[in-house]
């Protein structure tokens, strides 16, 4: 999977909860309050199915979950693929 | 599509209705009356493996999917749903510890979980804070090697009795969530009595007075315990509860039908009165769709499925409040009979109410669907147009 793909698929997913009309890749969406709690979990259930990598605690960093490049990049390390 | 039990789960569900019936429903009125579950029905599920039901059998548990777990939480909620939540709180921090402990948390604590060798509660309420759970007052801060808590939580089932106790406080300005033993130094609990339901779940407040424990008790990181620590046990919470309320209504149904088989007014049984009968359909009919959407919740859990978060608070809500008009009827049918202690459907109503309480109150559960269903309508709106 290209990292484009990646990152289609992760803006298809986070558009599916937040009400903005376009969603940048850099956007940190914690940071403007535009998800609920539910959403953390969704997030975590999302990229474990979706990209078929286990979310650990080490994972735990809000830089790995709060904007499409963050979620890409860690996606990337899960894979063994370096940051991209 | 296809709605079915596998062979699997449906040998299951049966040894399942048959351990309730043989070993729960002739005394859940006892215990609900002495208000305590005595340690040999715990140690009776711990044998049965129910206490480590989804834990892997790699930790000693029986490894079971979902739907199956639902299934046995039906189960247990139409023999006494003071005893499933046992299951529920110990399956939350079962929950937790799966997916956001540390491997040395895994080794050591699931398999005595599994076992049974340890009793799980969880402490997130607080006397002053309830559904606004991110904002609960109790402390943690790192002191060297070891974290000091300090705080009361409240309303906690099974505190009396639990040996392990998943806490969340605040550390660094932050929810966290920790592992406190009942022996850590400065934790203690007080019974609380007198409950309207969930009578025989043994409850208590905790105290934490400059508990210690030591640091590597922490689980997930510093700020992660309400969003995910919490957030994949009170998923799993909500579950059991959803499927709990299906086994409630079931059992209102059942001692219904069985009332108006031999109960006769005006020269005829009360199951030839058009309004009698009206409030027996209108119940099979709910029971039915409230199951129906939890075994949705459980197919989407085992699948993986994010939507399964929202399908559980959506089973939740619905069979919360499905069961609370169940167990009205049930009393309304048995009349002045099902007020008393003859008949179990009081303790089904009493029980219904809590239903809709625990694991985010109906009005917390509207809130999460609502703003969740305005989004998504709102956004499929946008991609249209
Ligand atoms: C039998 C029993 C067992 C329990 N077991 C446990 C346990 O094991 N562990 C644990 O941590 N907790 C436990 N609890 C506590 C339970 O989780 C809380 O009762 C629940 O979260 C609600 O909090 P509260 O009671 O403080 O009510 P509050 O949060 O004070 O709410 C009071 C009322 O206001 C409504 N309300 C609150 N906020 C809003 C809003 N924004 N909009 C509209 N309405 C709102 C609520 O729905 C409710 O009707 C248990 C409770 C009971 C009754």
């Amino acid at each position: 999977m290209t990292t484009e793909v990646v990152k289609e698929k992760i803006r298809t997913f986070i558009q599916g909860y937040i009400q903005v009309p376009e969603l940048k890749d850099d956007e940190d969406y914690f940071a403007s309050r535009l998800v609920n709690s539910m959403f953390a979990m969704q997030l975590v259930l999302f990229v474990e199915k979706e990209f078929a990598v286990q979310v650990e605690s080490e994972d735990l960093e809000i830089s790995n979950f709060n904007s499409v490049n963050s979620i890409s990049g860690l996606v990337a390390r899960k894979n063994g693929v370096g940051h991209s | 599509m296809k709605i079915e039990l596998t062979p699997a789960q449906a040998e299951a569900q049966q040894s399942f209705r048959a351990f309730v019936d043989a070993e729960i429903m002739p005394h859940a009125d006892e215990y609900d009356r002495e208000e305590r579950t005595p340690p040999e029905v715990i140690r009776r599920l711990a044998e049965l493996g129910y206490l480590g039901a989804t834990i892997s059998e790699q930790y000693s548990g029986r490894g079971m999917d979902m739907v199956t777990f639902g299934l046995l939480c039906e189960e247990l909620g139409r023999g006494s749903i003071s005893l499933l939540s046992l299951l529920t709180v110990h399956g939350m921090v079962t929950q937790a510890l799966t997916k956001w402990g540390s491997p040395a948390q895994r080794e050591h604590w699931l398999p005595k979980l599994a076992t049974g060798e340890v009793i799980g509660a969880l402490g997130l309420t607080e006397p002053n804070i309830g559904s606004d759970a991110k904002s609960i007052e109790s402390s943690a801060v790192l002191t060297g090697d070891s974290y000091l808590l300090n705080g009361r939580k409240k309303w906690i089932s099974f505190g009396q009795v639990a040996d392990l106790f998943l806490i969340i406080a605040q550390c660094e300005g932050k929810p966290s969530a920790f592992l406190v033993e009942r022996k850590d130094p400065g934790f203690s609990s007080k019974p609380i009595s007198g409950m309207l339901g969930f009578r025989s779940a043994m409850l208590a407040e905790l105290h934490l007075d400059d508990c210690r424990i030591p640091s590597e008790n922490l689980v997930a990181r510093v700020g992660f315990g309400f969003s995910h620590v919490i957030g994949s046990a009170l998923d799993y919470g909500r579950y059991c509860v959803g499927c709990g309320c299906v086994g409630l209504g079931q059992a209102c149904l059942e001692a219904s039908v069985s009332y108006v088989n031999k109960r006769k007014q005006f020269g005829s049984y009360l199951r030839e009165h058009q309004l009698i009968q009206q409030m027996i359909a209108n119940m099979i009919t709910s029971i039915k769709a409230a199951r129906l959407l939890n075994y949705s919740a459980g197919y989407l859990k085992d699948t993986g499925d994010p939507d399964t978060i929202m399908e559980t608070s959506i089973a939740k809500y619905f069979a919360s409040q499905m069961v609370n008009r169940v167990a009205q009827d049930a009393v309304q049918i048995h009349g002045a009979a099902g007020c008393s202690s003859e008949y179990p459907v009081q303790r089904y109503l009493r029980d219904a109410k809590i239903m809709e309480i625990i694991e985010g109150s109906t009005q917390i559960q509207q809130i999460i669907i609502s703003t969740y269903g305005c989004m998504k309508l709102a956004r499929k709106k946008r991609t249209k147009t």
